[in-house]
C-alpha cells in the first residue's frame, strides 16, 4: 500500500447507531473508524449482532447513522439527500447480499439490467439497450453465467444466483462492492467459488471490496480483515499488502 | 423504464390483480351497454316524436284558430327564412269517436286532426306509417278496394313480425261485405194495407197527401262517407302473443261527435268511413289521434267565415333544413308572433317532460353503475395492500439499487393504471359486442328461458335499438382507469414509504 498521498476510498469515522425498541435504546455501532483504501478487498468480521452488516447498511446509504461521518472518494455521504443516496448507490456503490435479493419476476439478465434500468427512461435506455445487453452478457460470462441469460431465479441454485447478484452489482462499473454475507447461505464449496470470483474482480480490474461475513475461511481470503465487537473495531491484524 | 418492465411482469403473473379489475370490466361493460340501449331507445323515441311532430309548431291557442293560415305562412318564412323546408297548416279538436261493434256501441276520446294531405307528409313521416302503399305515397282519403299490408312494413325482420290476418279482408270488399250482411237482416218496411190504405185517404190529415218519406239513397256497397285515417291502437288490441286483433277496418264507419266553433259550441255529429290505420308505433299517438281532410274538418266544425270564406286553422307545422337551430327559430317566431295569441314551440318543448325524465333516468343509472365501479376500486385497493406486502423484498432491493421513493411508488400507480386500461379495454370491448349482438343475445335468452326478453307485444319495436356514443365510451373508460389509480394510491405511498433495510430483512 502506498503511503504518500493516501486518500481511502471510503471513510469512516465514529460511526454509531442506535436501535430503539420503544423505550429500549440497543446502541449498536458506538463509534466505529475505518478506512477502505481504493483497490482493497477488506473483510469485517464479528459475532452475530456485533452490528457488521449494520455497519455495511451505512457505508451503503441504505441507512443513516445517529453520529459520525462516513465519505466516499472524499464527500461526505452519511448527510446526503435522498435523491443523491439513490444515485450513488445506483452507479458508485455496489451491494450483494447474503440472499441474493434478485426480483423473481425478471430474468438473469433483466435482473442483471435493473440498475440500467433504474437510471434510464424508456427513450434513453431503449437507444442505448444493445449496448448494455452486450455489457450484462459479458458480465455473465465473466461471473461464469453466460448460458443462462434467460432464466427466472428459481431454476437458479444458490451459486448461480449470487454470480447474478454479482454481475448486477458490476453493472454500473462502481468503485466499490459492498458485500453482506455474501456466501452465508451457500455449502463451502460454492462458497469459496463466489470467493475466487469476488478475487479475481478484485485483482483483475481493481475494484474495491469490502465483505462482511462470520466465517474466518473466507476472511482469510481478504487483503485484511476488521474484527468488530461491541460496536467498535477491535484491532486491524494486516495481511500482506 | 424499469417501472414499465416490473409492472407488465406484474400484470402477466399476479392473477388475484386481474380478478379485482373483473369488476372493473363488468362495470364498464354494463355501462356501455346500459348507455347505448337507453339511448337507443331515447333516439328512437325522439325520431318518432320528432316524425309525428314536425320541428316547430304554431298552435292558437283559442280552439277557434287563427285565420288566413296563407298569411301566417308567408309571416312565418319571412322570420325564419331558408331554414323553413317545409309548412304545413293543421286544425284539430277533441271529440268523441263512436263504432258499432258486435251489436254495441264503443266510444272513446279522440284528437280529431284535420290534415293537408298535399303538404302534410312534407314536414312529418306521416305518410309512412300508413298501411296502405298507394296511400304511402299520395293520401286521397279514398277507400281502397285492398291490398293493405298484413306484414307490418316497418318491421326490418320479416321473421319477427305476426301476420294481419284480417288486413286482408281490408277495402272495399269489406265494406260490401258488410252492406250485404246489412241488408240481409234488415227489417223490411211493413207493408200497408188497403184497409189502411182507404183509412188514410178517408181521414182529413194534410199528412195523408204527403209525399212519402224521402228514401236513403246511399248505399254503402258502393259509396264511402268522407274518409278518415285512423290511429291503429283506437281500433285494436294486441294480444299476449304479439297478435292485432282489429275492432274496425278500413272501410268500415265511424261516427264522431264534436264541438263546433263559435259560442257558444254547438255539439255536432259526422259520419266517417275508415280508409286507412295510422301506426306510429307510439302508443300515446296511435291510441289518440285520427285524421281527416283540412277542408272537410274546416267545413264540419264551421272554420270558414260564411262572407269573406277566409279559412280557419289550429296550428302550423314547421319543417326545418337539416342542422337548423331549432330554438333560435322558436325564439325569432315567438318574438314576431303576439304570444297571448300564438303558443310557438320545438318538438322538444311539446315533449319536454318526458325527454326530461328519460335523461334524469339515464343520469341516475350512470352515477348508481359508476358506483360499482368505484367498489371496484375499493377491491383494487384492498389486493394492492396485499400486493405491496407480498413485494415487500422487492421495493427493499429496488431501493437497495438506486430506486428513488417516487419510482417506487410510480410502480404501482403504473400497474394500477394499467389494470385500469385492461379492465376498461375488456370491459370496452365486451359491452361493445354485447350491444353489437344484444338482439341476437336476446333471442337466445328468450328461447333458453321461454320467455322472449324483448317482446314486440310490448315494445311495438321489433329489435331492441342502440346507439353507442364514442364520447360516452370514453368517458366511461377514463372514469374506470382514473379509479383505478386512486385506489393504488394508497398501496403505493405506503410501498415509497418502506425503509429499504427493513424491507430486505422482511420475511
Amino acid at each position: 500500500m502506498s503511503t504518500t498521498k493516501y486518500q481511502p476510498l471510503l471513510s469512516a469515522s465514529g460511526v454509531r447507531k442506535v436501535y430503539s425498541k420503544g423505550e429500549v435504546k440497543l446502541p449498536v455501532l458506538k463509534g466505529v473508524d475505518f478506512n477502505v483504501a481504493p483497490g482493497e478487498l477488506v473483510s469485517i468480521v464479528g459475532q452475530s449482532g456485533s452490528g457488521k452488516s449494520t455497519l455495511l447498511h451505512l457505508l451503503g446509504t441504505l441507512d443513516r447513522p445517529d453520529g459520525g461521518e462516513i465519505y466516499f472518494e472524499g464527500n461526505r455521504i452519511d448527510n446526503l439527500a435522498a435523491a443523491g443516496r439513490d444515485i450513488l448507490r445506483n452507479r458508485h456503490i455496489g451491494l450483494i447480499f447474503q440472499f441474493y435479493h434478485l426480483l423473481p419476476e425478471l430474468t438473469t439478465i433483466e435482473n442483471v439490467l435493473a440498475p440500467v434500468m433504474i437510471r434510464h427512461s424508456v427513450l434513453s435506455y431503449w437507444a442505448k439497450r444493445r449496448e448494455y445487453q452486450e455489457r450484462a452478457k459479458a458480465l455473465l460470462e465473466t461471473v461464469g453465467l453466460g448460458h443462462r441469460l434467460n432464466h427466472k431465479p428459481r431454476e437458479l441454485s444458490g451459486g448461480e444466483m449470487q454470480r447474478t447478484a454479482i454481475a448486477r452489482a458490476l453493472i454500473s462499473e462502481p468503485q466499490l462492492l459492498l458485500a453482506d454475507e455474501p456466501t452465508g447461505n451457500l455449502d463451502r464449496q460454492t462458497g469459496d467459488e463466489i470467493l475466487e470470483v469476488l478475487r479475481r474482480l478484485n485483482a483483475e480490474q481493481n475494484l474495491t471490496i469490502v465483505m462482511v461475513t462470520h466465517d474466518p475461511n473466507i476472511a482469510a481470503g481478504a487483503d485484511r480483515t476488521v474484527h468488530l465487537a461491541e460496536g467498535r473495531v477491535q484491532a486491524a491484524s494486516q495481511a500482506a499488502a | 423504464m424499469y417501472k414499465l418492465l416490473l409492472c407488465w411482469r406484474y400484470l402477466r403473473t399476479r392473477y388475484i390483480a386481474l380478478a379485482s379489475i373483473i369488476s372493473v370490466t363488468l362495470g364498464v361493460a354494463t355501462m356501455i351497454v346500459v348507455n347505448s340501449v337507453m339511448d337507443g331507445f331515447a333516439h328512437e323515441m325522439q325520431g318518432r316524436m320528432n316524425d309525428v311532430l314536425s320541428d316547430v309548431i304554431i298552435t292558437s291557442r283559442s280552439l277557434e284558430g287563427m285565420a288566413n293560415p296563407e298569411w301566417h305562412m308567408a309571416e312565418i318564412r319571412k322570420v325564419a327564412g331558408d331554414d323553413v323546408v317545409g309548412m304545413t297548416p293543421t286544425a284539430q279538436v277533441p271529440a268523441a269517436l263512436a263504432y258499432y261493434f258486435r251489436g254495441q256501441y264503443f266510444t272513446r276520446q279522440v284528437t280529431v286532426i284535420g290534415i293537408d294531405p298535399e303538404t302534410y307528409s312534407s314536414v312529418s313521416k306521416f305518410g309512412y306509417y300508413l298501411q296502405h302503399p298507394e296511400n304511402r305515397e299520395h293520401l286521397d282519403f279514398q277507400l281502397k278496394e285492398d291490398g293493405y299490408d298484413v306484414m307490418d312494413h316497418q318491421a326490418e325482420d320479416m321473421r319477427k313480425v305476426k301476420p294481419r290476418e284480417q288486413m286482408k279482408q281490408a277495402g272495399w270488399k269489406h265494406r260490401r261485405a258488410n252492406a250485404e250482411f246489412e241488408k240481409r237482416i234488415a227489417v223490411q218496411p211493413p207493408i200497408q194495407t188497403a184497409a189502411q190504405e182507404n183509412a188514410a185517404a178517408t181521414d182529413d190529415s194534410p199528412f195523408a197527401t204527403a209525399p212519402a218519406p224521402v228514401q236513403e239513397t246511399f248505399d254503402p256497397a258502393t259509396e264511402q262517407h268522407a274518409g278518415t285515417v285512423l290511429g291503429i291502437g283506437l281500433c285494436s288490441h294486441r294480444t299476449a302473443d304479439g297478435t292485432d286483433v282489429f275492432q274496425l277496418l278500413p272501410g268500415d264507419d265511424v261516427e264522431i261527435h264534436f264541438p263546433s266553433c263559435g259560442r257558444p259550441p254547438e255539439f255536432r255529429s259526422s259520419k266517417l268511413t275508415v280508409t286507412d290505420f295510422y301506426e306510429s308505433k307510439m302508443a300515446q299517438y296511435d291510441m289518440q289521434y285520427m285524421f281527416i281532410p283540412l277542408d272537410k274538418f274546416q267545413e264540419m266544425r264551421g272554420m270558414i267565415d260564411p262572407q269573406s270564406g277566409i279559412r280557419f286553422v289550429n296550428a302550423i307545422q314547421i319543417k326545418l333544413a337539416e342542422g337548423a337551430d331549432l330554438n333560435a327559430v322558436r325564439d325569432k317566431l315567438r318574438e314576431h308572433f303576439q304570444l297571448h295569441l300564438y303558443d310557438v314551440s320545438t318538438w322538444r318543448d311539446m315533449e319536454g317532460p318526458l325527454l326530461a325524465a328519460v335523461q334524469t333516468e339515464t343520469l341516475v343509472l350512470n352515477v348508481l353503475l359508476f358506483l360499482i365501479i368505484a367498489v371496484a376500486g375499493f377491491g383494487i385497493l384492498a389486493i394492492f395492500f396485499m400486493i405491496v406486502v407480498e413485494k415487500t423484498r422487492d421495493i427493499g432491493i429496488l431501493k437497495s439499487l438506486g430506486a428513488s421513493s417516487e419510482g417506487v411508488m410510480g410502480i404501482f400507480l403504473t400497474y394500477g393504471f394499467s389494470l385500469g386500461i385492461v379492465g376498461a379495454g375488456l370491459g370496452i370491448v365486451g359491452g361493445l359486442l354485447f350491444v353489437k349482438y344484444i338482439n341476437e343475445i336476446a333471442d337466445l335468452l328468450g328461447r333458453a328461458t321461454g320467455t322472449p326478453v324483448f317482446d314486440p307485444a310490448v315494445y311495438y319495436l321489433y329489435k331492441i335499438p342502440t346507439i353507442v356514443e364514442p364520447f360516452t365510451v370514453g368517458w366511461i373508460a377514463i372514469g374506470a382507469m382514473l379509479i383505478a389509480v386512486l385506489a393504488s394510491v394508497l398501496p403505493a405511498i405506503r410501498a415509497a414509504k418502506m425503509h429499504p433495510v427493513q424491507a430486505l430483512r422482511f420475511e
